[in-house]
């Protein structure tokens, strides 16, 4: 069994890491199972998520930051609207991402993959190219036939043109001023 | 009936995958007398990947278009989509309530956020200013065979402070927009819960999995159709639909509507004018049977008849939860 040793440092540094990315304290947590309880994902989780909340308290940084769970979390909100703390669960789910990403900690490789598909899409056309998105994902994952099956069904809906706005150099730019900010 | 003139943003997903949810909206607020105003050159909110990897990308994201907004001096933007609503409100939240987060965000910006713009969802337009007994007034057509399963997906009315709309666990908004079309409503306990929302190319087999179970509670409360108001709802349990039997053994035909298609079609719309034609379950079968209002009795005495059209507006239907009366009026005041 792991043996953690629990100094003030340990207790309290990442909780308030956790606090200044979000605004929440997570010590108002008194461990009540609600939130994991509710949570439709907890089955695909490797930690539940109020393991995830625990371990914030017991500044266990590395385990939490490279949990699958947090990025298989879908931000549904049915923690946050049950927690009787009045913990905004999903926002501090959220801001371990935020962490996460900074520190380039990707457990979960092909979500982080969509997720650049769909931030690249986005920087180029200002809106999003569903199609485009799903080529770029298929190629960057090695995954060439994800929903391949669903081509001829899917084709009656989708459009075949990036829809460019005239702002999309604003939007770029909002991108790149938040990159070079890092 | 209408309180005002909205800014109007449709989101991505409304002009791709989803232009039925697009079309159907257009149609119906048109109808129903509201004035729809472009958001000039929207773009996109940022939606799960941008909020996944940094708040103040996100909030900058989502507040060029409030800002573009703000300029237009409409103080209501509405938007069909859950997601691109949620991206709106945390910005809009956020950029009032937290100076530095403010700062940080029109940093990024060329056109700052000011902060004087409210979001709604378009569901929300129609229920609160427009109102069920105004729906129940422009109905020409009943639909006698369609059986209801009000699906809400996560995050329309959660959580509850940020939403500030219809309650967190038993919504109950289009319950009452169909029941005042007189559509049969059934008792759905999934309303809120999550169908695997944007994870539908990255794991699939998650997202199958929760649509399945989806899917199976609705066979499971007699509904022969689902009404949605989110377009990844839409996508998951109809595009995928045939994915889900694929993997999960299962058999389900359940054609996936919007509400704003229901109300459509009740209004007298055409089927094609509301994009039913993009969807890849048929809604031909239940919808065939359609008939002009009152005539399936052969001149009822007028009394008879008004007395009808107006349980069908107010009364409760099945599809409403004891105590949904309170929680629903109570989030209003919110």
């Amino acid at each position: 069994m792991e043996t953690i040793h629990l100094t003030g440092d340990t207790l309290n540094n990442f909780a308030t890491e956790i606090r200044q990315t979000t605004g929440e304290d997570t010590s108002r947590c008194y461990q009540c199972g609600n939130c994991t309880a509710g949570c439709p994902y907890t089955e695909f989780f490797d930690y539940p998520v109020s393991q995830i909340m625990r371990m914030i308290q017991t500044g266990q940084r590395e385990k939490a930051l490279n949990s699958r769970a947090i990025w298989l979390c879908a931000t549904c909100e049915t923690c946050s609207t049950r927690c009787p703390c009045e913990i905004d669960v999903a926002d501090v789910m959220d801001g371990l991402r935020n962490i996460a990403y900074r520190e380039k900690r990707f457990t979960e490789r092909d979500i982080r993959t969509f997720y650049e598909a769909f931030l690249t899409s986005l920087k180029h056309h200002g809106r999003i190219f569903e199609l485009e998105i799903i080529a770029r994902y298929n190629l960057k994952s090695g995954h060439l036939l994800t929903d391949a099956d669903l081509g001829p069904k899917v084709m009656k809906q989708l459009h075949f043109l990036p829809k460019r706005i005239k702002g999309r150099d604003d939007v770029a730019r909002i991108i790149k001023r938040f990159m070079e900010k890092k | 009936m209408i309180e005002k003139e909205y800014a109007y943003y449709a989101g991505c997903s409304l002009e791709g995958t989803a232009s039925s949810y697009d079309r159907s909206i257009r149609v119906i607020l048109k109808a129903l007398g509201a004035t729809l105003r472009e958001t000039e050159d929207w773009s996109c909110c940022g939606s799960t990947p941008a909020h996944a990897m940094d708040h103040v990308l996100a909030g900058a994201l989502a507040a060029r278009n409030l800002a573009i907004v703000e300029r237009m001096e409409t103080a209501t933007l509405t938007t069909p989509c859950p997601s691109c609503l949620s991206a709106f409100k945390k910005a809009h939240a956020k950029v009032t309530q937290d100076k530095a987060f403010s700062d940080e965000v029109n940093q990024l910006l060329d056109l700052p956020y000011k902060g004087g713009v409210k979001a709604k969802s378009t569901l929300q337009v129609i229920y609160e200013d427009v109102g069920p007994d105004a729906v129940t007034s422009k109905v020409t057509t009943v639909l006698p065979d369609l059986k209801a399963a009000c699906y809400y997906g996560c995050i329309l009315s959660r959580p509850p402070k940020l939403a500030a709309f219809d309650d967190p666990e038993n919504p109950v908004s289009m319950d009452r927009l169909l029941a005042a079309c007189g559509v049969d409503v059934r008792d759905f306990v999934f309303k809120t819960e999550c169908c695997g929302a944007a994870f539908g190319v990255p794991k699939k087999e998650m997202v199958l999995r929760l649509t399945h179970k989806v899917l199976t509670m609705v066979q499971d409360c007699g509904a022969n159709c689902v009404v949605v108001a989110c377009p990844l709802c839409q996508q998951n349990l109809d595009l995928r639909q045939a994915q889900v039997n694929r993997a999960m053994g299962s058999s389900f035909s359940i054609p996936i509507l919007y509400f704003s298609q229901v109300l459509g079609l009740a209004f007298g719309f055409q089927p094609e004018e509301l994009g039913l034609d993009k969807h890849i379950v048929s809604a031909d079968a239940l919808i065939r049977s359609r008939r002009p209002k009152g005539a399936e009795d052969a001149a009822p005495p007028v009394k008879e008849k008004a007395r009808k059209s107006t349980a069908q507006g107010t009364a409760g239907k099945p599809g409403d939860a004891p105590g949904a009366e309170g929680t629903a009026s109570a989030a209003k005041e919110a």
